[in-house]
Parts: structure tokens; C-alpha cells; sequence
């Protein structure tokens, strides 16, 4: 790690304040990613602003929508009872995530802010049409990822929540990668009435995205069956050391299959 | 006695390991201390063309950078050579400490940083300019030959082509079967991954122009020997290796590495002491890997499913530098166990040993014995399929009977005791083989292939009968040394060259004495790792720890039992001859006069009444063992699995194991190194492998991609011993530390290739990842459907 400069703000607006006054700052949520890679010396931001004293982390049911402050810890998702009531499938993809230790310090902002082709989170917020509320708007979540590791986030905006919207019915099932247990393949089925949404994680070369030929053939008939005749296309997934794009086509369909229940 | 042998006694080292409070090499920190980083090459195979080091030596915090040209002694050594066909020796390149002209793997150090701190360190490192050119990199061991050349001089980067076994006989077995069976195996290449990674802190005295090294090493002796003899050319007594608490090793810490032997050097130059330790990507790219075979094999068979000849070929890949025992691990290791626990008349080996541009390669738990374990556990499956027999009853046919031992293998070996049937027999029982028909259709009607994969193993442990390994090239002895010292109130210290690293040895040992003193467990102290404080011993790899160091202590135990035996005489006034010693007590035959152990111990160091004209004072004895033999541990290993076609995944839903170790002294411990050793081989045969793309990059050098087994990649384990006891040595023990690495995948592979039959799949290569048993049960669909 090189040295850098720490700081710890308390408010979300005191944390851009600092943002600014650096040259090349970056926010600090869970670190399980921007640490590691602190201490491979593959980033040498000149300051560290951890935003976890800026009350980003009360998770509170506002009717249509569950709203998740970007700091609340995976294992508060996990365990809250507001979402395991609302969206249990959200409840379940947090408490699969990584291990007990990662659980305990990564956040939903830092995962959706870091857009990870293999993370969990982006799924749900791309299935359940979440809104990402920053500092300076709030971003639909189609509009949100726009590629690996990409978002549509300005330098310096923070996250401060995310709306996921109440499903009827949805789920969330992993393939996990068997070295890192990332998703190889993630997909996550949300019903909204006569409305499916189906949003694959781990697979796609562009990082997570929605299945249009799954989502209009469980619209009509929301069955494992009914996906039988879908044929997953392997253009535009990722081919690596772990999973073929071939391999990877067969899992979101098999994932797709076992989410439908 | 509850606390002797046999007993199951809680592991006395438990305490400090689980409450955070073992003291590791790093966790030692020495006044003035700077810290070492090594400029490492992310080239896999190139010229060197200049080195510039200035920028770097004017840094922050830097106190010294060195490069190759810096070092005047010498680099690690070989420890085995073995003569080729034609009678020529093991080509031995050298390996200098740090890189000469040239880089051969990516991680090979090429300059070291020496400076204030870590992070001052590593940034000076980034600012030595190295520049390459390019050579192209040699990865594939089945064109290794046809490569380009890595050391010079060396023909077709081949460090040797071996042979053992008679050629003709073997050839004229597979000319004249009933049938041939042929298959090439793979054995992946693994990382060995000690929890703890490589570390060294080494310190100069210039008043006695001496070194101590605290490093994690499994034989603190013989890397002062390497050290001192080999690489600096300097009297042993100026060397002083310490290996504290060492978390793991697995064969990768036997050795001594550039950066323990750079520290140590450097820090007579700056003449401050000197820490490095490495982060896990350094040992990912620096430790030595295991494993890394390609095996040719053929299998005669005759009319009545006998085994009539076999004839293995073998490629080995031993990376950039030959590591100590990288040339002792296909060949002496291997070739010697090609019979099994099977009666083959006659068997051949060719064994050629390839340099290629990635990590050296060399031991890692089992060492040559998984490689050969598999590969015959392997054909030995498939000829069973081939001629339409049972596997367990095609590997009872073809056992050793019992009444053969001893038995003298057609490679070398001839192995004292064994029963290999029982072994079988009962592991059949434990995973209720017979019913296993109904289980396999039980689960198709889940869409669910089950399968089951029987393995029985033999491994020569107890490394090594000394006179063996020296005719066989082996450069260092392989007995084992310990002092057993009787303090004057009775309690004990028994000091061995043998060095636990997981093992339990403070328990084990302490349970020998115990057994044969009568003294508690609690009683006796075990003293290792310190080259100064223990006598010359060679360490522990090669299941030897109990096996030789062990009985090295039953030995010294002896020389205590007749000393004292003398001493009580005396106080009892009788004669030696009559003296009886059992449960701690003396006592006199046809008498009532005892004499407690204790009080012998005192009269020994407080001898008012003694027999001091005939008998030195003090009671302490030092014994050094060489086996007669190797030991043989064998048994049979029954994996149960069940595939899901839609993903490939393999679930392990039962495992059986049955051992023969001999006798058992702690089977609490024995059972760990079994469920412990079961875990590598899972890993190996389902998860582990390292991954290099052509460039000769380690692609799976993190846990990100290198994937580990964890819990619940596991069943429980079910296990279950039989006993023949080794006959030479004194405690009949055989040694368990690596049984289960070895016996492990292949009943696995054997179990998904069972689990898959009814498709018409024959083989599968390690690691079975979902991916290639999916791929596989797509493959034999589309054969099906044309
Ligand atoms: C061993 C391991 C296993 C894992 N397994 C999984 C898994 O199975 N599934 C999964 O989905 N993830 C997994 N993760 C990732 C982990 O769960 C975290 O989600 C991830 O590390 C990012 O969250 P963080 O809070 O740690 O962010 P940090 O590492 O602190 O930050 C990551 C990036 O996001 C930026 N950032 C953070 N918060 C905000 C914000 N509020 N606004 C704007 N930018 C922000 C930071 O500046 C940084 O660039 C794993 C991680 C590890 C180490």
C-alpha cells in the first residue's frame, strides 16, 4: 500500500467537501475491494474518505419500495427483518454473499458503485427497477450500469441509497465461481403482476443485464417448463479460465429455471 | 495407561494455536531490523539485458540494493540426482540467488531492496529498471523439448531420462497378453499453500561472526547444512537455523530459497538484521509447486485377469531450476511404487524430467506416491471395465497375498508386511458397498448419476533407509536423531531433529514416553527447531516424523531404561540382570523392593549413594536411528458421488477410508492427518489447479482463482484402520501424514467416471470441475444422438 491520507467525515456533504479537496480521492465504504487493491499497489488514490460515519445505513419500508442506505452491511440486509418481509429474495442474495467476515464490512454501495461483472447486488437492483438515489439525483437502474466495472455515476457522486421496488414474487440463485464464490452465473426473477424481469450477473461481457426472450416467456407463463424452449445465445458472454460463454448459457438458463418457483 | 500409547490425548499445542498466541517468524522482531523486497521478473523467460539500480538506492528509507552481480556465494543446491539411460548424470544448471543474465519463470528474484520499511521497500523496488529481452516462454511439458533453451547447454531441457525396471520383460508381458490396457493420465500441477507463507529473519553477530536465521522450515538442520556447507562455504558452527512455530509446510518449506539464503547473506553486508516474509501472491508464484506429471500407461493382462506386466511412461515438469528434491520425486518416489499393492512380475519405467519456464517443482504432500497411486488407479479401473469385472474384486485378484510378505516388488522395493484384503474388505463395508446398485437407481429417479470409486494405495514412508537412498542418488542421510534428558525431579526433555509444523508431535512424542517411562504427559517437554538447542536430524517430510524420529526417541528411551536399570540395582542392592522396570517402577525379581523412577532420576543427579566408580552421574541419552527399511502404509479409499447433469457439479456424498499404519499412537491425531490429507486430495482431483496461459503466467495465482477446498467441499469422513505392524522398527508404526493426499483422487476420479459409465464416458482429467463433467456428459450425448 502506498501512504494516503485518511479521513473520516460525518455527513454526506462534509464527505464531498473532502472529496473535492483531494486530487485523486475515493470514497472508502467496506474496503473488501478498494483495500485489497490498495495493498497490491494497483491504485494510489492521494486520500481515503470513509463515508461510514455519514448515516447512509438505515434500511426503512417506504409502501412501494424498500430503501437500503449504501452503507448497510450485507449482514444487516441480510438480517433485517423490513426486507426479509418485503423482498426475502433480497434478504437471501446478501446472506450469499462472499463469507461471514466480508458480509460483516462490504456495503450495497460499494458494490453497486463498483459494479463487479461477477457481484451479486447488481442483479437485484436491475430486476426489481431500484432507484439509485446520489447526492446530486436519483438514476433508474437501467440506466445506471453501463458496462464492467462501469457506472453511470460522476466522479465524486456518492451513493447515498437505493429504492428496490416491492416484487410479487421473485428469487435469487447463484452459481458460485468455485475459487472466489463471486456468481459465476446470478440470475434474479422479479414478478411485478403480470410483469417479469430477469437479471443475469456474472455472465455477461458488459457486466450485469436483463434477458428479454426469458422475461417475455415467463410474462405469459411464469414456469420452470415454459423456459425449455429458450435458447441462450453465448455471444457476448464471458469465456474464462473458470466457464466457457457455452457453459455459462447453460447455467443462466439452469439458474433461470431454479429461481422460478 | 490412559496417556500412553494408543490413547487419544488432546493436542498439548492446541492452546497457543487457537487462542492467537504461536509465535511465527514474523512474529519475531530483532532491534535495528530493516525489511527485504524482491524485484521479481513478470517475464517468464528472458535475457537480461542491463539492471539499473541507482534511482532505487537513492529512495526514501533505502539501505542497500543488490542484484546478482552483488552475490559472491553460491545458490540453492540439488539434493538428489539420478543417472540417465545412457549413463550420463542429472543435468544440474546452477541457480544462482538472484538472476544472472537471464530470468526463467515469473517470480524469479531478480534484484533485492533492502530499506527502513516494508512500504519503503516495496516502493524503491518499483523504481529498479530491468530490461528484458524477450525469449520465448516454455510452458507445455509435452513440447518442452522442442522449446526454446532455458539453460545453457542443456540439450532439449531435459534435466535427465530415467529408467527402472526390466525393459525386455515387461515388453515381452505386453506382447504375449490376452489384453493391453492404455491410458495417459494427467496429474495437475497444485500450489501448496501453507496457511502461513515462506519468511525469514535473518541476523549477523560480528563480534562472533555468526548468523541466526528464524525461518519456516521443516528442517532447520539441514538448511544450516545447505547454508553453511553448500551455498556460503562456511563452518556449520556459524550458522544457527531456528524454525519457531511454522504454520504448514506440505513439502514446500523443506527447501532452502533464494530469499531466506539473500537475507541471510545481506545481512552481513549491512550488518543489520533482515525480515521478509512473503504475501500470498509471492507464494503462489515462489514456492515450489507439486505434482505436474504426464503418464504413458500400459497394462498387461492374461486370460485369467491377472496382471502380467506394466510399463509406465512418464513426462515430469520440474519448472525454471531443479529444486532440492525436484529429480527424487518422479523417479525414486514414484517409479519404486508402480507395483501398488498388486502382484506385477514385471514393470518398466522411462521417467524424463523437463525444465520449463514456470515455478520450480518439487515435493508436496505424498511426493511422487499421489502420482503413482493415481496413475495405477487409474488403469487399474478402467482394465476392470475393459474385462467386465467388479473394481474391488479386479484389485483383490491382483493383490500380494498375505502370505507373500515379504515381498520384493519388481521395482526395487521389497516391502516387509501387509494384508490387503482386510483393508478392502472393510471399507466395503463401511460404505455398504454391496447395496450401492440400489443408491445408483434410487438417485437416477432424482435425475441424479451416482457413482462409486474404489482406490487402494501403498506409499514407502519413513524416509529414508540411508544405505537405500545413497544407491539410489539421494545426497543426505535419512536417519533421525533425539535426546531424551531425565531432569533430576523426573520430569523429561526430549529434544528431536524432527520439527512439527500441524503434526502434534508434543503430543505424540510425549505419549512414547509416557508409555515407556510411566511419567504423565504433562510431564514431558518436546524442544525441535532450533539448530542449536537439538542434535543434527533431518526434519519431517516423507511421513517419517514417528516412523524415524519417533522410534530415534524410543531408542534414546532404551539407553535411559538401562542406565537407570543400573542406578535402582544399586539403591536396591541387587543385580542389574534382576531388575524389572514397568509402569515407572523398579523392581527386584522374586522381591518386594521397588524403586520409583523419580527417585532413580534423583540418585542420578544427587549422587550421595551411587554407584559412581562404575557409572557416570546424570541421566540423559542421545539416539540416533537409521531404518532398515522403508515402512509401507497402505489401505483402500471407497469415494461415493453424485452428479447433477444440468450443472456438472459432483457432490462427495460418502467416503471411506480404511488404513493400515501399524500401530497407532495417538488416533485422535491420526484421524486428522487423515481427514486433512483426504481434503488435498479432494482438492486436487475436483478443484485445484495452477493455471499457466502460454506466456507463462500463473493465472490462477490468487484465491480468486485458485481454488481452495473448504469445509463445505467436504463429507464427513468415515475411517477405519487395520493393523499389520511394521516389522523393524521398535514401535511397529508406518506413518499416516500423507496417506490420504495419495489414496484420495483417484477414488474420486473413479467415482465420477463410475457416476458417468452408463453415458459411455471413460475418462476425466483432475480437477473434474463443473464445467468439464458437464462438458463430458454433453460430449456422450452428442456421440449418442449421431
Ligand atoms: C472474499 C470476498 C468475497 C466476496 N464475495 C462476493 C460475492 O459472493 N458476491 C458479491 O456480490 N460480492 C462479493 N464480494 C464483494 C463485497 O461483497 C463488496 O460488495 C465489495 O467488496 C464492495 O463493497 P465495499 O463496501 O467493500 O466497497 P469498497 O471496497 O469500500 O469500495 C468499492 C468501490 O466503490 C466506491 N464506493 C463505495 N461506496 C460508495 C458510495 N456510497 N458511493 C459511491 N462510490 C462508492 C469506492 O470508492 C470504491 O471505488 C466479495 C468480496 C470479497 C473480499
Amino acid at each position: 500500500m502506498y501512504s494516503t491520507k485518511y479521513m473520516k467525515p460525518n455527513s454526506t456533504s462534509e464527505a464531498l467537501d473532502a472529496i473535492n479537496s483531494l486530487g485523486e480521492g475515493k470514497f472508502l465504504a467496506g474496503g473488501m475491494t478498494l483495500i485489497p487493491t490498495l495493498k497490491q499497489r494497483l491504485a494510489n488514490p492521494d486520500g481515503l474518505v470513509d463515508i461510514s460515519g455519514c448515516d447512509l445505513d438505515s434500511i426503512a419500508d417506504e409502501g412501494e419500495t424498500i430503501k437500503i442506505g449504501a452503507m448497510s452491511r450485507h449482514v444487516s440486509v441480510a438480517e433485517s427483518a423490513v426486507v426479509k418481509k418485503a423482498i426475502p429474495a433480497l434478504a437471501k442474495l446478501a446472506e450469499g454473499i462472499g463469507d461471514r467476515q466480508v458480509r460483516n464490512r462490504g456495503t450495497l454501495g460499494g458494490s453497486v458503485a463498483n459494479n463487479d461483472p461477477s457481484a451479486c447486488y447488481p442483479s437485484a437492483v436491475l430486476a426489481l427497477k431500484a432507484n439509485v438515489h446520489t447526492n446530486s439525483r436519483s438514476i433508474a437502474a437501467d440506466d445506471f450500469f453501463t458496462g464492467m466495472f462501469e457506472t453511470a455515476l460522476e466522479e465524486d457522486e456518492i451513493i447515498e441509497s437505493i429504492s428496490f421496488l416491492k416484487p410479487t414474487k421473485a428469487n435469487y440463485v447463484k452459481f458460485p465461481n468455485p475459487a472466489s464464490r463471486y456468481a459465476m452465473v446470478g440470475v434474479f426473477v422479479a414478478q411485478f403482476g403480470d410483469e417479469v424481469r430477469v437479471a443475469v450477473t456474472g455472465a455477461g461481457e458488459g457486466g450485469v443485464f436483463r434477458h428479454q426472450e426469458m422475461e417475455s416467456v415467463l410474462s405469459s407463463n411464469f414456469s420452470a417448463d415454459s423456459l425449455s424452449s429458450v435458447n441462450i445465445v453465448s455471444d457476448g458472454l464471458i469465456s474464462d479460465l473458470h466457464a466457457s460463454a457455452e457453459y455459462r448459457a447453460n447455467l443462466i438458463k439452469e439458474m433461470t429455471k431454479r429461481a422460478v418457483v | 495407561m490412559s496417556e500412553g500409547i494408543g490413547a487419544s490425548v488432546q493436542r498439548k499445542e492446541d492452546k497457543k494455536f487457537l487462542t492467537g498466541k504461536g509465535r511465527y517468524t514474523d512474529d519475531i522482531n530483532r532491534a535495528g531490523q530493516v525489511y527485504a523486497h524482491f524485484v521479481r521478473s513478470d517475464i517468464a523467460h528472458a535475457n537480461i539485458k542491463s539492471i539499473n539500480t541507482k534511482v532505487a538506492a537513492e529512495a526514501s528509507g533505502v539501505v542497500a540494493v543488490y542484484t546478482g552481480e552483488d552475490i559472491d556465494v553460491g545458490g540453492p543446491i540439488c539434493g538428489w540426482v539420478v543417472p540417465n539411460r545412457d549413463g550420463s548424470a542429472t543435468h544440474e544448471p546452477p541457480h544462482p540467488l538472484l538472476a544472472k543474465g537471464k530470468v526463467r519463470f515469473v517470480g524469479d528474484a531478480v534484484a533485492v531492496v533492502i530499506a527502513e520499511s516494508l512500504q519503503e521497500a516495496k516502493s524503491a523496488s518499483e523504481l529498479v529498471e530491468v530490461d528484458y529481452d524477450e525469449l520465448p516462454a516454455v510452458v507445455n511439458l509435452e513440447t518442452a523439448s522442442s522449446g526454446a533453451e532455458i539453460h545453457e547447454g542443456m540439450a532439449e531441457n531435459r534435466y535427465f531420462d530415467w529408467e527402472l525396471g526390466d525393459e525386455e520383460a515387461t515388453d515381452n508381458a505386453l506382447n504375449s497378453a490376452s489384453r493391453v490396457v492404455k491410458l495417459t493420465v494427467r496429474n495437475n500441477r497444485l500450489v501448496p499453500n501453507p496457511m502461513e507463507p515462506r519468511s525469514a529473519l535473518a541476523e549477523y553477530d560480528e563480534l562472533n561472526d555468526s548468523y541466526t536465521l528464524y525461518t519456516t522450515s521443516q528442517s532447520p538442520h539441514l538448511t544450516r547444512l545447505v547454508l553453511a556447507a553448500f551455498m556460503f562455504q562456511i563452518p556449520e558452527s556459524k550458522i544457527r537455523v531456528v524454525a519457531p512455530d511454522v504454520g504448514g509446510g506440505f513439502g514446500a518449506k523443506i527447501y532452502v530459497y533464494v530469499e531466506e539464503a539473500v537475507c541471510t547473506w545481506a545481512s552481513k553486508k549491512i550488518k543489520r538484521p533482515i525480515k521478509w516474509t512473503a504475501d500470498r501472491t509471492q507464494a503462489f508464484l515462489t514456492d515450489a509447486h507439486g505434482r505436474d506429471h504426464i503418464n504413458n500407461i500400459q497394462l498387461a493382462l492374461d486370460s485369467n485377469n491377472k496382471i502380467t506386466g506394466l510399463r509406465v511412461d512418464t513426462l515430469a515438469n520440474l519448472g525454471g531450476y531443479l529444486s532440492a528434491f525436484a529429480v527424487a520425486v518422479p523417479t525414486y518416489l514414484h517409479g519404486t511404487l508402480l507395483s501398488g499393492l498388486y502382484d506385477i512380475p514385471a514393470i518398466y519405467t522411462n521417467v524424463k524430467g523437463y525444465a520449463t519456464t514456470t515455478t520450480p517443482v518439487d515435493a508436496y504432500r505424498g511426493a511422487g506416491r499421489p502420482e503413482a497411486t493415481y496413475l495405477l488407479e487409474r488403469v487399474m479401473d478402467q482394465a476392470a471395465r475393459e474385462v467386465g469385472m467388479d473394481q474391488a474384486e479386479f484389485r483383490r485378484l491382483n493383490f500380494i497375498p498375505k502370505d507373500a510378505f515379504p515381498y520384493q516388488t519388481a521395482v526395487a522395493l521389497q516391502y516387509d508386511i501387509g494384508d490387503y484384503e482386510p483393508a478392502l474388505d472393510k471399507a466395503m463395508e463401511m460404505i455398504d458397498y454391496k447395496n450401492f446398485e440400489n443408491r445408483r437407481s434410487e438417485a437416477s429417479k432424482r435425475g441424479k448419476y451416482r457413482g462409486i470409486g474404489v482406490s487402494s494405495y501403498i506409499e514407502a514412508c519413513g524416509i529414508a533407509p540411508s544405505a537405500v537412498a545413497g544407491a539410489l542418488g539421494g545426497r543426505v542421510g535419512g536417519w533421525e536423531s533425539a535426546s531424551v534428558r531425565v531432569d533430576p525431579t523426573g520430569t523429561i526433555t526430549v529434544t528431536t531433529g524432527a520439527h512439527s509444523h500441524g503434526q502434534g508431535h508434543a503430543t505424540t512424542f510425549a505419549q512414547i514416553v509416557t508409555e515407556r517411562l510411566g511419567v504423565p504427559n504433562s510431564s514431558v517437554e518436546l524442544v525441535h527447531g532450533d539448530s542449536d538447542r537439538s542434535p543434527f536430524g533431518m526434519g519431517t517430510y516423507g511421513s517419517r516424523s514417528l516412523a524415524v524420529g519417533g522410534v530415534a526417541i524410543s531408542k534414546a528411551i532404551d539407553k535411559i531404561v538401562e542406565k537407570s536399570k543400573k542406578i535402582a540395582a544399586h539403591l536396591m542392592e541387587a543385580s542389574a540382570d534382576d531388575v524389572e522396570f514397568k509402569d515407572g517402577k523398579f523392581t527386584v525379581a522374586g522381591t518386594d523392593k521397588e524403586t520409583a523412577f523419580g527417585d532413580v532420576a534423583l540418585a542420578a543427579y544427587v549422587p550421595h549413594n551411587y554407584p559412581l566408580e562404575t557409572l557416570e552421574p546424570g541421566l540423559e541419552e542421545t539416539a540416533f536411528y537409521d531404518p532398515m527399511n522403508f515402512t509401507y502404509p497402505a489401505g483402500t479409499h471407497i469415494a461415493e458421488v453424485e452428479v447433477d447433469p444440468a450443472t456438472g457439479v459432483v457432490e462427495i456424498v460418502d467416503w471411506a477410508a480404511c488404513d493400515d499404519f501399524g500401530n497407532l499412537i495417538n488416533p485422535m491425531i491420526v484421524e486428522g492427518q487423515v481427514h486433512g490429507g483426504i481434503a488435498q486430495g479432494i482438492g486436487q482431483a475436483l478443484l485445484e489447479n495452477a493455471h499457466y496461459d502460454e506466456n507463462g503466467q500463473l493465472l490462477t495465482a490468487s484465491y480468486m482463482d485458485y481454488c481452495m477446498p473448504r469445509a463445505d467441499d467436504l463429507p464427513s469422513f468415515k475411517v477405519g484402520y487395520t493393523n499389520t505392524p511394521c516389522t523393524h522398527n521398535d514401535l511397529g508404526v508406518k506413518g499416516c501424514g500423507e496417506a490420504g493426499a495419495i489414496a484420495s483422487p483417484p477414488a474420486l476420479i473413479n467415482a465420477i467416471i463410475n457416476a458417468l459409465s452408463p453415458l459411455g464416458v471413460t475418462d476425466m482429467s483432475m480437477p473434474a470441475t463443473p464445467q468439464k463433467v458437464w462438458k463430458a456428459i454433453q460430449d456422450s450425448q452428442s456421440v449418442a444422438a449421431e
